[in-house]
């Protein structure tokens, strides 16, 4: 399990904690079943306040990334293979139409869209 | 479990008055207290502490009314108010000898562990420790009868960046079980900023706000612009506006923001909180 926070995103950090585990669960890098560790030590690790951490494993489990058992911890939810490509569309989606409303209000038309993701899809 | 309430607390002096404050700390939580030179911070820990009397309110500690158990609540409570600054000439070993009698659950071995961490020689005099010293020594003394409660005034200033990024981990594990909550003082709110998971804010004897941090940092956003959008944008929405010769720079509700189109908006960090909160009337 990896979290890397940065300080200057606008980004609530709950937020970058959210969307970095998702991708780890929808990836596969972490495994169903696995146990996240306690709450207020992942606080501690970040230096970050128990709440944060609270609202972020709040969101996995309302999103269905994880499921806790009362007294043993939270844990990753197992999920089908098309359940997880499922939940990464729905990623992939949030953000997207958020970007191109981004792109919407540059002017860019359908096709200029689609250009540009051919031109810079390979090379980043 | 609620280790700490604070309901109704007033005091009034000539020039300055506690009013009406109340919050309170559940247990497993670390509380920012923070305010202005003389909004009252340290008088209202005062007043929960008895230290001073307070007019009317009630404090109870682990559920427990002040008033009337004082002793048994002060074995749950660790205090610290600023740096050791009493018995100049005594060694800090007996000080701490001291100290370790009012505590049937003084833990000897935690004591010598943070003179060691703090890097403390308690064969040295108070009067020798630096301002930095004599804090960390008071945090000590606080801090080795395992309480439930930690009341610390200040307890960050004076010292280095990393003396306090030190005391904010140490902060994070004493709360890691869940048992014990902090509240402290600071005007170093960047060390709050990373820990807290609440924050009271006093303004003038009065508790402005006392709600989950990420909250009241959401509540708000700063509005950044040129003067001309200043002139012609609604300003009963814009809290402590600063208007400078080449632009303007003020607090707004998050859900106001949509007001001033064209303008720079941002998250605020809780020290511009304050300087804007604190302007407004």
């Amino acid at each position: 399990m990896q979290i890397v926070l940065s300080n200057t995103s606008d980004q609530p950090i709950y937020q970058q904690i959210y969307e970095q585990l998702c991708a780890q669960i929808v990836k596969g890098e972490l495994r169903a079943d696995f146990c996240l560790p306690p709450i207020r030590t992942v606080a501690k690790e970040l230096r970050i306040s128990v709440i944060t951490v609270k609202k972020a494993w709040e969101e996995l489990e309302r999103q269905g990334f994880i499921y806790t058992i009362t007294g043993k911890g939270c844990f990753v939810a197992p999920l089908h293979l098309h359940e997880r490509a499922g939940k990464r569309d729905d990623l992939v989606a949030e953000r997207l139409q958020k970007d191109l409303a981004y792109y919407r209000g540059l002017g860019l038309s359908r096709q200029e869209m689609l250009e540009l993701v051919e031109k810079y899809y390979d090379h980043p | 479990m609620e280790l700490l309430s604070v309901n109704g607390l007033c005091k009034h002096y000539d020039s300055f008055a506690l009013r009406n404050v109340s919050f309170s700390l559940e247990e497993g939580y670390i509380m920012g207290f923070i305010g202005r030179n003389g909004a009252g911070k340290t008088t209202t820990l005062k007043s929960i502490l008895n230290l001073v009397h307070p007019d009317a309110g009630e404090i109870r500690i682990l559920g427990q009314p002040f008033a009337g158990n004082e002793t048994a609540c002060k074995q749950n409570l660790g205090v610290a108010f600023g740096g050791a600054d009493y018995y100049p000439k005594r060694r800090l070993r007996d000080i701490a000898a001291v100290t370790r009698r009012f505590y049937p659950k003084w833990d000897d071995q935690a004591y010598l562990d943070y003179l060691k961490r703090f890097e403390l020689d308690d064969a040295k005099r108070v009067e020798q420790l630096s301002a930095g010293m004599k804090v960390k020594f008071s945090l000590a003394l606080a801090l080795s009868h395992d309480a439930r409660l930690l009341l610390l005034d200040e307890p960050t200033s004076g010292l280095d960046p990393i003396s306090r990024d030190d005391l904010v981990e140490l902060f994070q594990s004493l709360i890691e079980t869940g048992e014990r909550s902090i509240l402290f003082s600071t005007h170093i709110t960047s060390d709050l900023e990373k820990c807290a998971d609440y924050i009271t804010y006093i303004r003038d004897g009065q508790i402005l706000a006392s709600q989950e941090k990420d909250s009241l940092l959401e509540e708000y956003r700063l509005v950044k612009g040129p003067l001309a959008l200043l002139a012609q944008a609604d300003k009963t929405c814009l809290i402590g506006t600063k208007e400078h010769s080449f632009g303007f720079s003020a607090l707004a509700k998050t859900a106001d923001t949509a007001r001033f189109p064209g303008a720079e908006i941002s998250h605020a960090t809780l020290e511009e909180l304050m300087i804007y909160l604190d302007k407004e009337e």
